[in-house]
């Protein structure tokens, strides 16, 4: 039979749990206030990016066929000595399993690679990549954090510049980006791809249109090249940062449910508890009045 | 025919407009003219005022940088950035402007800090083109 004391204890935790479940919900819904910010900016971006795809698509055209040592060196292919990754992750946690997703990806992309090149180094986004890969010892180039909830263009191009001012001196000679990709509110999937050496877009539609070029399409490339890439950043970064949202979303929507469903139970229990406690009191008041009465 | 005109920066689409009569850029080379029926045409941008002539109306932006496209009477401007004059804080315009002024006076002095010299002297450039844009539209009404 529970004591008076074991039963405050329940009452107790039942209190403990309902304001966690108050915390999970109050981050819940700023979760999803910020996922769906994160996610009209992500569209925002949409035109740009296509329209520099197309532009490049039909430019890169014009300058294939010169000789590969003429080439804009970002698009140059070479032996890779130096292989170098760019890897985005949130930096806080309670989202979920969206950071040790990444960081398993980023880790075995490094892993793939290392046999095949001299050196494989890291460039991170964000704290949970960077202490993981800190941890690890591994080799890194450079590392960015509190970019924000909603990362804008002046966050990426620090990042752009080391990795291309690297490409272009030699340092690294080829450069992935690893981000959590947004493919809905319940889906985030680590998604890795080549940004360096410079690949033209796929899939573009390519007019054949007689075009006049100021200055020369070499040059003209040469503007457009490094904002390709500085854009392509910014749209895994912006995808990111929704994912992050909405991993953090999901996660403390099932926190709340679970601290709710913990509720009931515990009420369950408290309840019986008492009821247990209250017929042991009145059992010894019974048992009592009849032994002074017999 | 008139000219179907969106200007786009990474972060959103600045302006779109189906109706544009005339467009004047400011294109790397020089500043160019756009009418309907123009030759497909790439070309880079410089810092400068962008004007585009529509019915009843004169839209004039402050372009830095980009790219520009045309085609089949479709002009589409990748921009670095682009703000509408009313946009433009003149005080932060002027303290960029006197910034990169003393830095440039600074590094002549100093010696040779040839990454710095450049980006203040683009700065300094983006300054001046905000102060000519903000102050022009103060001086002659834009929108007709």
């Amino acid at each position: 039979m529970p004591g008076a004391g074991a039963v405050r204890a329940i009452r107790d935790r039942i209190k403990s749990v309902q304001s966690t479940a108050k915390v999970t919900n109050a981050m819940q819904l700023v979760a999803a206030s910020k996922m769906r910010r994160a996610q009209s900016r992500a569209l925002a971006s949409r035109p740009y990016a296509d329209r520099m795809r197309a532009v490049l698509a039909q430019l890169s055209g014009y300058a294939e066929g010169a000789d590969p040592s003429e080439l804009h060196p970002l698009l140059q292919q070479r032996p890779v000595k130096h292989f170098a990754f760019i890897h985005i992750t949130a930096d806080r946690g309670l989202a979920g399993g969206l950071n040790a997703n990444m960081n398993r990806a980023g880790a075995a992309l490094a892993l793939e690679h290392q046999p095949h090149v001299e050196r494989v180094s890291v460039v991170t986004v964000g704290r949970k990549g960077r202490d993981f890969f800190r941890r690890a010892g591994f080799p890194s180039l450079a590392e960015f954090t509190a970019i924000g909830d909603y990362p804008g263009m002046a966050q990426v191009l620090p990042i752009a510049r080391i990795v291309m001012d690297d490409y272009m001196a030699g340092n690294i000679d080829q450069v992935f980006i690893g981000y959590q990709r947004f493919v809905s509110t319940a889906v985030q999937r680590p998604t890795l791809r080549q940004i360096l050496p410079v690949t033209a877009p796929e899939g573009a539609e390519v007019s054949m249109v007689d075009f006049l070029f100021e200055p020369s399409p070499q040059q003209l490339l040469e503007t457009l090249l490094p904002r390709y890439v500085e854009m392509q950043i910014y749209e895994a970064i912006l995808d990111a940062a929704a994912s992050e949202q909405s991993a953090r979303m999901v996660a403390m929507q099932s926190a709340t449910d679970a601290a709710q469903d913990m509720v009931s139970n515990l009420t369950l229990i408290y309840n019986k508890a008492r009821q247990e406690l209250i017929t042991g009191e009145l059992l010894d008041i019974v048992g009592g009045t009849a032994a002074l009465e017999g | 025919m008139p000219l179907a005109l969106s200007i786009v920066t990474a972060e959103r689409t600045i302006l779109s407009r189906e109706d544009v009569q005339r467009l004047v850029v400011p294109a790397s080379e020089g500043q160019i003219t756009v009418l309907p029926s123009h030759a497909p045409l790439m070309t880079s941008l410089g810092y400068g005022a962008l004007t585009a002539y529509c019915p009843g109306e004169i839209i004039v932006m402050a372009v830095f940088g980009g790219f520009l496209q045309v085609a089949h009477d479709q002009v589409i401007i990748l921009a670095d950035a682009a703000e509408r004059p009313d946009q433009i804080d003149e005080q932060r315009a002027e303290a960029a402007r006197d910034r990169a002024v003393r830095r440039i006076a600074g590094e002549l002095v100093g010696g040779e800090q040839q990454l710095d010299l450049a980006r203040a002297r683009l700065a300094l450039a983006r300054a001046t083109t905000r102060l000519r844009i903000a102050r022009a539209r103060r001086g002659a009404p834009v929108s007709a």
